[in-house]
């Protein structure tokens, strides 16, 4: 089966006065369909450029991202923006502050001449609803909503062009922790619905474990190790994913039994 | 609107400014009511009651011709609104659209555009407007054409700051990443942002224009006789000082009360819209 994406042999050379800074050095994974592949590395491990490049924010320097077996140009054509989207990570500047909610996702459906142009407003309405939001905040402003109301608003934006991949750039670093577990849950409820692929770039493998199925691992713009997400917990084989994940904080059986929880119900009245 | 009010209320200022615009504003516009000699505003001569100081029924005097000054006040302010309403009109559209598409576009386009810009802004205003004015006709249209020349880049500089700024926010790659146009980034994302400082600008500026334009017809290059004009009639009465004091005095607040008051309410309008300095 061919992959939904696949990068070869992928380098991005940045100029930055005199000096060349090699963010991305010949990287190649393939990312199959319906799989959440986590991209974990410190800042400035190449993680973001990556992403740029699978969304055409920029080319690729050197190698070739191919999309379905396509290889996509160094300008992409609008087909190819619509079935990669995105998900910023701060919510508060990712939604235009002086649009509304309905307005932002309609632009979507614009663009692309998704739906009856009479029915796109009722479009809209669903997208919100199908992210757990009523549908009437479509005529709200960004300003009157949280920050998680907000990142389901941007969810739901890349939803709207019904897109089969989804980059997730650390959609849940700017969210308190209660927030962050539902907009997690929220996600993988639309990967099963949708059938979606995500890209999920984070630096808290805490997340990782929770939502991907498989993990790559950068390390100054080199892919140091990729493999399931059993794997790379149990037993990592580079000398820094073994870094990576000793830093983060261990919670033991008997710590996780004492973790409060919430009932269905508390969970869907704090949303 | 309660926090419009709310602010008007703590800033005795700011309702000064209103009060003084709605007063300049409204008498231009109702000047044919409010002018107890609308025909005034003419060349006319009425040599029984020329050259007299404040007295009924002429109120701010008469000047050398016998005209009443209050009349001719009133409608030198329509003109000066008019002027300074068109001079932006123009202007800013013109600014506002080199700005955006520099600060967005980038590259060789910024460039070009910016240099262009930095070169009208090089120049001094008045000097600027002069040097048009001898080259042209003195006359009101040509009077606006100077000004908006020396006016368009000061909104170019604006909003290519603002634009540069709003670039990097995250609604400006959310809509590229969906595929939207450039126009549609420039002038439906990045725009509406940079419409409460374009608008607190316009309002402080109405002012300026009104000070330049009557800078010009005080050098004699702009309106001229007989159409009432605020600089002309200070220019003119500045020989007869002082005895005839009201030909100069009187003129000269008005402008004064334009010039403060479009300050004052741009002030005002800078803290209602949240407009950061």
């Amino acid at each position: 089966m061919t992959p939904i994406l696949s990068l070869q042999s992928v380098s991005k050379t940045f100029t930055v006065g005199a000096h060349e800074v090699r963010a991305v050095d010949d990287v190649s994974f393939d990312v199959a369909k319906g799989e959440c592949l986590a991209v974990v590395g410190e800042s400035g491990s190449g993680k973001s450029t990556i992403a740029n490049m699978i969304l055409g924010i920029y080319p690729p320097s050197e190698g070739t991202i191919s999309y379905r077996g396509t290889v996509l140009p160094s300008s992409r054509e609008l087909s190819h923006r619509r079935a990669i989207q995105l998900v910023q990570q701060n919510p508060l500047s990712s939604l235009n502050p002086k649009r509304t909610i309905g307005a932002s996702l309609r632009l979507a459906l614009d663009v692309h001449g998704i739906g009856e142009r009479s029915r796109r407003w009722e479009r809209v309405g669903k997208l919100l609803e199908e992210v757990g939001l009523p549908a009437d905040y479509r005529s709200r402003s960004p300003a009157t909503l949280s920050g998680g109301q907000r990142q389901r608003v941007a969810i739901a934006r890349a939803l709207a062009c019904e897109s089969e991949i989804v980059v997730l750039d650390e959609p849940t670093s700017a969210l308190d922790v209660l927030v962050q577990a539902r907009t997690l849950k929220l996600l993988n409820e639309l990967k099963e619905s949708r059938g979606l692929t995500y890209i999920f770039i984070t630096h808290d493998l805490s997340v990782v474990r929770n939502i991907a199925d498989r993990v790559a691992v950068f390390e100054n713009g080199k892919l140091v190790e990729l493999d399931t997400v059993e794997t790379i917990f149990s037993n990592p084989a580079d000398p820094y994913t073994r870094g990576l994940i000793g830093a983060v904080p261990v919670v033991t059986r008997e710590e996780e039994a004492l973790r409060t929880s919430l009932t269905e119900k508390e969970n869907n009245a704090n949303a | 609107m309660k926090r419009t009010l709310a602010i008007l209320a703590s800033n005795p200022l700011s309702a000064v400014g209103v009060l003084l615009i709605a007063l300049v504003v409204l008498s231009a516009v109702f000047a044919d009511f409010i002018a107890p000699f609308p025909e005034h505003r003419g060349a006319v001569v009425d040599f029984v009651n020329f050259n007299k100081p404040p007295q009924w029924p002429y109120i701010f005097g008469t000047d050398l011709v016998g005209r009443d000054m209050f009349s001719r006040i009133i409608y030198a302010y329509r003109i000066s609104l008019i002027l300074g309403v068109v001079v932006l009109a123009i202007a800013v559209p013109i600014g506002v659209t080199i700005g955006l598409v520099a600060g967005y576009v980038g590259g060789w386009t910024e460039y070009v555009l910016m240099r262009i810009t930095d070169v009208f802004l090089s120049i001094p205003p008045l000097v600027l407007a002069m040097s048009m004015m001898g080259l042209l006709e003195p006359t009101l249209t040509n009077g606006m054409i100077a000004v908006t020349a020396m006016w368009w880049p000061w909104y170019t500089r604006l909003v290519y700051n603002l634009a540069r700024s709003e670039k990097e926010e995250g609604y400006v790659l959310a809509a590229e990443v969906i595929g939207a146009s450039k126009l549609h980034v420039m002038f439906r994302e990045i725009l509406p942002n940079c419409v409460p400082s374009i608008l607190t600008k316009m309002t402080l500026d109405l002012g300026f224009v009104i000070l330049i334009a009557s800078s010009l017809s005080f050098l004699g290059l702009g309106v001229q006789p007989p159409t009432p004009d605020l600089g002309s009639m200070v220019a003119e009465g500045a020989k007869y000082l002082p005895d005839s004091w009201w030909l100069t005095v009187f003129p000269g607040l008005a402008i004064l009360i334009a010039v403060f008051g479009f300050n004052l309410l741009g002030d005002a309008l800078r803290e209602i819209l949240g407009v950061e300095q």
